[in-house]
């Protein structure tokens, strides 16, 4: 009986050593418990152009909560895709193919922790995504941190046009860990870690690289892990408006690096409008076995110029207007959003006129949201 | 080796006060310092990663299959691949 005694409180001073080591986070008690999101309605009209390429259509979400502890999400998004990329009308004839994703979610909450269940669906005639995800948020210390982790596993099928014996297979792995922090009553700090894996086929069966300026059918190694850390400050700026800052870099094994920075400000304009603005750039370098026109036979070589060395600049902004609101029961809000982006590639050339590639794109949406 | 002699004794002093109940020297604990009552502004829309997952996950979708990097939006992942 002493000797039980005594392990108890070892243990618990063990406990509370680990409490005061870690600053105290896991031991504030908190009578708060997390809400679950709201229910809430959105329907997208959404539309990009870009490089020959346009993909637009609809996009449906309804999230609804059950005996308020379940809350269950469907989404719907369709994208009619017309191809006509540089890739495309050198190498092979424009298309026109359809994607249609169904979803379907679950968000629990227990006291200060939320747990989400995710499968999604995307079928398009060459390439079928099954994936399921598991996330947690768990607030600690008062609500003032919120730790979260997740995990996502998809199984891809790969399949070609116009030929039958064509089958192959891809799998995916993420790993995601992120906290959230109140610093002021008016800043908060973010970071995201997330660790990737893929295996299988990582290519395009319709893409040729170029070796001693002949096409040859490109070949990509079937594993590829990748390590992405993101940072993000918001602030209330104290005139009802707000700005954000991100930076978020990534690294591969395929040897790709890359930086993202953005900065975004928003503000209300009276009792209806709220405006977003950014600006975004995006940096790369390209991957071992990238070439624009190889000069030895390698094992492994592609011109796929998105493992190509390029940045983009996107320029962005969002309006946002209350249809209508009643407190406490709904509020309606019509959006559009707009983002104009500029790629340049350093090591991809146009073989029209052997010119280094660049191109403009578009992304236009139109969605209503509204929360009941 | 010395660190491993400076490891050691670290670990048998503190097995030692654990065991023999002793006190610790205090570890200042830390408290929240914003109050519920004080997270107005931070709980504002305005402040929010993301208002509408669909606008969002469309845009990150467009950059998904348009640059070589992924991962760490702070969004849950997605399984599509469009070749």
């Amino acid at each position: 009986m002493a000797a039980t005694r005594a392990a108890i409180g070892l243990w618990r001073r063990l406990l509370t050593l680990l409490g005061s080591l870690l600053g105290g986070l896991l031991v504030v008690p908190s009578a708060r418990a997390v809400d679950l999101p709201e229910d809430k309605g959105e329907a997208l009209i959404h539309s990009y152009s870009g490089g020959g390429v346009k993909a637009n259509g609809p996009a449906f979400l309804v999230r609804k909560s059950i005996l308020d502890k379940v809350s269950l999400t469907g989404t719907y998004y369709l994208d009619a895709v017309s191809n006509a990329s540089i890739d495309v009308v050198t190498t092979a004839s424009p298309y026109k193919e359809t994607r249609h994703e169904f979803g379907l979610s679950a968000d629990y909450v227990y006291r200060d922790a939320q747990m989400t269940f995710g499968v999604m669906t995307s079928h398009e005639p060459d390439y079928v995504a099954n994936t399921g995800s598991f996330d947690v948020t768990q607030e600690v210390f008062g609500g003032m941190t919120t730790i979260a982790f997740g995990f996502t596993r998809a199984s891809d099928t790969v399949k070609k046009h116009n030929e039958p014996d064509f089958h192959d297979t891809a799998d995916h792995w993420q790993y995601r860990l992120g906290a959230t922090q109140i610093l002021t009553p008016r800043w908060l700090v973010s970071a995201n870690f997330e660790a990737l894996a893929d295996e299988g086929y990582l290519a395009s069966p319709y893409r040729v690289a170029r070796v001693f300026g002949a096409a040859v059918p490109e070949r990509t190694p079937r594993t590829r892990s990748g390590r992405a850390v993101k940072l993000r400050l918001v602030g209330d700026l104290g005139n009802r408006d707000a700005m954000h800052l991100e930076y978020r870099y990534f690294r591969d094994t395929w040897d790709i690096k890359a930086h993202t920075a953005e900065i975004g400000y928003s503000r209300y304009f009276g009792e209806n409008w709220l405006a977003d603005s950014f600006f975004r750039y995006y940096s790369q370098t390209h991957a071992l076995f990238y070439s624009d026109n190889a000069t030895s036979e390698t094992t492994y070589i592609s011109r796929n110029r998105q493992l190509s060395t390029f940045n983009d600049m996107g320029l962005g902004g969002r309006l946002s207007y209350t249809v209508r609101r009643v407190p406490g029961r709904y509020d309606v809000k019509l959006n559009g959003s707009y983002e104009y982006t500029r790629f340049k590639f350093k090591d991809f050339t146009d073989l029209r006129n052997g010119e280094l590639y660049g191109y403009a794109s578009s992304v236009i949406q139109v969605y209503l949201s509204a929360t009941y | 080796m010395s660190g491993h002699r400076t490891l050691a004794a670290a670990a048998a002093l503190l097995g030692a006060a654990l065991l023999g109940g002793c006190a610790m020297p205090t570890i200042p604990s830390v408290q929240p310092w914003v109050k519920p009552y004080e997270r107005e502004r931070l709980a504002d829309p305005i402040m929010k990663l993301s208002r509408d997952a669909l606008p969002d996950k469309h845009f990150e979708h467009v950059r998904d299959v348009r640059e070589g990097a992924r991962g760490a939006t702070g969004f849950q992942g997605g399984g599509c691949g469009c070749n």
